[in-house]
C-alpha cells in the first residue's frame, strides 16, 4: 500500500538539506506521497529506504501481459474499487474457447470468426483478446496440434488450458515465440507447472476454491521463481464470483496482501445456468474485477455488447470522451445542406454523425463546446442553452459556408426554440427529432 | 493454508425500506404489496450485511398502443399492446414483480390525454391485476401535473408510485401523493447533489421518506450507462456511511433506455458487425439491466419479456445466499 508522507519522511535524511527543491524533508516526503515528486531527487536516500520505498510503491495488483505477434493483452495494476474514486485502467482480456477435440478446420472457422470480428464504436475500433485454447483430449500432440491450428487463425495472445505438466508442455511448445497464459496449476501439479512458467517466461494461472490455499499456491509459485501470476478462485457461479473477485480486490488494495494480489481469470460459460446466461455473467465479471474472461461462445451481437460495456466500465471517469467543437461535413455537404446542432460528448456525436452519414443526405453537423455532456444533460447543467448554441454558430463561421439560415436542433431542446431566434436575428429555428435515430427520416422533408 | 482475513466494512447506514402498493388491510387492493430496499451493505455481499429484498423488476406497458415502439418488442407482446388491462396482466403472468403505466401524451391520432382517459387506463390495468403500480406522466410539465394528478385522485389509496418528479413539477406531484396516499420517483440528472437535494425539497413538503424512491437516471449501453452506473454507487455508498437523504431506494429504467437506442430497436441499416438483432436487442437491455443491479438498483423497469426473464434470474441467483 502506498504510504503516507509521515511514513516517507521517516525514511529520508531529514538534513533539511534543500537539494531536491524543495524547503524540508518533510515538503518532499509530502510531494513523493502525493506523487508529485521523485525519490531520485534525493542524493542523499540510502539504499536501504530505497528498497523499502520500491516495495510500497509496487502496485498492489501485479500486471500481467500476455502476448501474440500482433496483439498484447496486459491486465492488473488496478488501485481502486470502484470506478469513480479514480478509474479502472487495464480493461479484461476477452478471450474466446476453443477445444483441442475439434478437427483443424472446425478449430480454424471458429478461431477465424471470432478473431476476424471487430466493430466501430465512437471512434474506437473494438475487438476480442486471443483465444484460449484447451486441451480436452488430453492428448499431448492432439493439443499441439491444435494450438498450430490457433495459431494459424491467429496472431493473436492464447490461453493454454491443460491440467496435465505433459500436455501443457506439448501446447508451450508449440507456442513458441508467444507468451501465452498457462492455465491451470494446482495443489496437485504446482511444481511442474511452475517449472514450465519459469523456464518459458509465460504467465501461470493457479487455481484453488478456498482463498487460503490459493494464497500458499501462489507463494509456492513464487518462491519457485514465477512471479506473473493470475489467480482462479475455483467457483464459477453468480453469487460465488462476485464475492470472491470482491474479496480479493479487497484484499489486494485494502490489506495490501501480496500473496493474492494478481488479476484474476473467469469462466463465465461454467457458471452459467438456466435463465442466466454466459453473456450476463461475463458482464458481471467485466464490471466486478475480471482480469482475463474466457468465453465458450462468440457470436457477433454478444461481443458487440461486452466490449462496449468493457469501453464504458473501463472509461476515465475524469476526462469525458469529447470531440473537438466544430463544424463536421458529412456526405459533401452544399450551401443549401441543412445545418444540424449537437453536443460534443463523442458518444452524442457519433450517434447524430452515423445517422447523418447512413441517410446519404449531405448536411454540416455543429458541435458545440457542452462540456462534454449529452444534449439533455448539457441542457440541465446550463451548458447547452440558447446563448452557447448562438455563439457556436457565430464563431464557426459556418455563416460563409450556407446560402440559407435554418438551424435544426435536437428535440430535447425544443424549448430553447424562443430563446434562439432572439439569439439569432434572421435565423429560421427548427425543432428536430428527439433520437439520433430519426434524423434520416426528418432530412427527408428537408429544403432549403 | 494461509490465514486469509477478508476484510469486512463496517457501515452504519441502511437503505430505507419503501413499500409499493397498498392490500385490503392497508385500504387499497393490491392481491401484495411489494417491499424494496433494507440494504446494509453493498449489492448481494451477504457476507457483509443484510439484503433483505431483491431488486424488483416492473414491465413497462403503455396505456395505448405505443406509436415509436420497435416492431421487435411489440411483437414480443402480441396484440395485448393494444389495451393497456390485457397488458398488465399478460406481464403479471410473465413474471413481473410491478407495473409501470407509462402515459402517452396523445391518443387516437393527435388528440391530448385527457384526465379522463388517464383515470380510465389506469382505472382498468388496476382492475386486470394485483400488483403495485408505478404510472409515468408523459414526461412535459403541463401534461404531467394534469393527468398524474388525476391518476393519484382515481388511485388513491393503493400506494402508487407517481413519476417523474422532477425539480420542475415536483410540487404538484408531491401534493397530489400527500392527498392520495401515493409514493413518488424523484428523478434527477445523473448528479449525487442534485439527487439528494430534490429528495430534501421532496421531504420538505411533508413526504416521508419512505415514500419516495430515488430515480437518478439512466443511459443505456454504449449511450453513458457508466455515468449513472456511478452516480449510483456513489449515492449508496453515501447511504451505507450513513447519509439519509441519499438512502431511498434507486429506481432505474433499463428498458427504455436501451430500447430508445439503435442498437435495440431497429434490424435494417446497422453495421453487419452487430449481430443478430433479436439476439443484440434483448442483449443491449438485459446488460443495461445487469450493470445496474450491481450499482445498486431496486427496481428496473424493463421491457422485453425476454430480458425480464434473465435479468429475474440472475436476481435470483444472486439472493440466493
Amino acid at each position: 500500500m502506498a504510504l503516507t508522507g509521515l511514513q516517507i519522511y521517516k525514511l529520508l535524511p531529514q538534513t533539511n538539506c534543500k537539494e531536491c527543491g524543495y524547503p524540508t524533508c518533510l515538503a518532499f516526503a509530502m510531494k513523493l506521497a502525493a506523487k508529485q515528486a521523485e525519490l531520485a531527487s534525493c542524493p542523499y536516500v540510502s539504499e536501504e529506504a530505497q528498497a523499502q520505498l520500491a516495495a510500497a510503491a509496487a502496485p498492489p495488483i501485479r500486471l500481467v501481459t500476455v502476448e501474440g505477434p500482433g496483439h498484447k493483452v496486459e491486465v492488473g495494476n488496478e488501485t481502486v474499487m470502484f470506478r469513480h474514486e479514480k478509474t479502472f485502467y487495464h480493461q479484461p482480456g476477452l478471450f474466446v474457447r476453443v477445444k483441442d477435440t475439434g478437427s483443424a478446420e472446425e478449430i480454424e472457422t471458429a478461431v477465424k470468426a471470432a478473431m476476424g470480428f471487430s466493430v466501430d464504436y465512437v471512434g474506437m475500433n473494438l475487438f476480442l483478446d486471443g483465444i484460449a485454447v484447451e486441451a480436452a483430449s488430453g492428448d499431448g500432440s492432439k493439443f499441439a496440434e491444435a494450438v498450430k491450428a490457433v495459431r494459424g487463425a491467429t496472431d493473436r495472445p492464447l490461453v493454454l488450458i491443460a491440467s496435465e505438466p505433459a500436455t501443457m508442455e506439448a501446447g508451450l511448445k508449440a507456442s513458441e515465440g508467444t507468451r501465452p497464459l498457462l492455465c491451470a496449476a494446482t495443489a496437485d501439479n504446482l511444481d511442474s507447472m511452475a517449472a514450465l512458467a519459469k523456464e518459458s517466461g509465460a504467465p501461470l494461472v493457479v487455481r484453488a476454491g478456498e482463498l487460503g490455499d490459493l494464497a500458499d499456491l501462489t507463494e509456492k509459485a513464487t518462491a519457485a521463481g514465477v512471479e506473473d501470476l493470475v489467480l482462479d478462485v475455483g467457483g464459477r457461479g453468480v453469487l460465488e464470483t462476485l464475492t470472491r473477485l470482491t474479496e480479493l480486490r479487497r484484499l489486494a488494495l485494502q490489506k495490501s496482501y501480496r500473496p493474492l494480489g494478481y488479476p484474476i481469470i473467469t469462466f463465465p460459460g461454467e457458471g452459467a445456468a438456466g435463465d442466466v446466461d454466459e453473456v450476463t455473467l461475463a458482464g458481471q465479471h467485466i464490471a466486478r474485477y475480471g482480469g482475463f474472461v474466457v468465453l465458450d461462445h462468440f457470436t457477433p451481437a454478444s461481443a458487440y455488447a461486452l466490449l462496449v460495456l468493457r469501453a464504458n466500465i473501463y472509461t476515465d471517469p475524469q476526462k469525458p470522451i469529447q470531440v473537438q467543437p466544430g463544424i463536421y461535413e458529412i456526405n459533401d455537404p452544399a450551401k443549401d445542406s441543412p445545418l444540424m446542432v449537437t453536443t460534443n460528448f463523442s458518444i452524442t456525436y457519433f450517434s447524430v454523425a452515423n445517422e447523418i452519414d447512413g441517410s446519404g443526405t449531405p448536411g454540416w453537423l455543429l458541435v458545440a463546446d457542452a462540456e462534454g455532456m449529452s444534449v439533455l444533460t448539457a441542457w440541465a447543467a446550463g451548458h447547452f442553452d440558447a446563448e452557447r448554441i448562438a455563439k457556436s454558430v457565430k464563431s464557426t463561421g459556418i455563416e460563409e459556408k450556407i446560402d440559407h439560415r435554418k438551424l435544426i436542433i435536437p428535440g430535447h431542446v425544443a424549448v430553447l426554440l424562443g430563446e434562439l431566434e432572439e439569439e439569432l436575428p434572421g435565423w429560421e429555428i427548427l425543432v428536430g427529432p428527439r433520437e439520433a435515430v430519426d434524423l434520416p427520416g426528418f432530412l427527408k422533408l428537408w429544403s432549403a | 493454508m494461509a490465514v486469509v482475513e477478508t476484510p469486512v466494512e463496517k457501515w452504519t447506514g441502511k437503505v430505507r425500506e419503501v413499500t409499493l402498493g397498498a392490500t385490503s388491510s392497508d385500504g387499497g387492493t393490491r392481491a401484495h404489496s411489494v417491499v424494496v430496499g433494507g440494504e446494509t451493505t453493498l449489492p448481494f455481499l451477504h457476507f457483509e450485511g443484510e439484503m433483505p429484498n431483491p431488486p424488483r423488476l416492473a414491465v413497462e406497458i403503455v396505456d395505448r398502443r405505443p406509436g415509436d415502439w420497435s416492431s421487435l418488442l411489440l411483437d414480443s407482446w402480441g396484440d395485448v399492446v393494444d389495451d393497456p388491462a390485457k397488458w398488465a396482466k399478460a406481464a403479471e403472468e410473465r413474471g413481473a414483480d410491478l407495473i409501470a403505466l407509462q402515459l402517452s401524451l396523445t391518443r387516437d391520432g393527435d388528440k391530448p390525454t385527457t384526465a379522463e382517459d388517464a383515470r380510465a387506463a389506469t382505472r382498468a390495468v388496476l382492475e386486470a391485476i394485483g400488483l403495485p403500480l408505478i404510472v409515468f406522466g408523459p414526461g412535459q410539465v403541463d401534461a404531467d401535473n394534469e393527468l398524474l394528478v388525476a391518476v393519484a385522485e382515481e388511485t388513491a389509496g393503493e400506494r402508487v408510485v407517481l413519476g417523474l418528479c422532477e425539480e420542475k413539477n415536483y410540487r404538484t406531484i408531491v401534493a397530489a401523493a400527500l392527498a392520495n396516499d401515493h409514493l413518488v420517483s424523484s428523478r434527477t440528472p445523473m448528479d449525487v447533489n442534485l439527487a439528494k437535494q430534490l429528495i430534501i425539497l421532496i421531504s420538505d413538503m411533508g413526504l416521508p421518506l419512505d415514500r419516495i424512491l430515488m430515480d437518478p437516471t439512466t443511459a443505456g449501453l454504449g449511450y453513458g450507462i457508466e455515468y449513472g452506473y456511478s452516480v449510483m454507487e456513489r449515492l449508496r455508498i453515501a447511504a451505507l456511511q450513513g447519509d439519509k437523504m441519499t438512502q431511498s431506494p434507486i429506481i432505474v429504467t433499463p428498458g427504455n433506455e436501451a430500447w430508445r437506442q439503435k442498437e435495440a430497436k431497429v434490424g435494417e441499416g446497422v453495421p453487419d458487425a452487430w449481430g443478430d438483432w433479436a439476439e443484440r436487442a434483448v442483449l443491449w437491455e438485459t446488460l443495461t439491466a445487469t450493470p445496474l443491479v450491481q450499482a445498486g438498483a431496486d427496481v428496473l423497469v424493463m421491457r422485453h419479456p425476454q430480458a425480464v426473464n434473465r435479468v429475474k434470474a440472475y436476481v435470483q441467483s444472486l439472493m440466493e445466499n
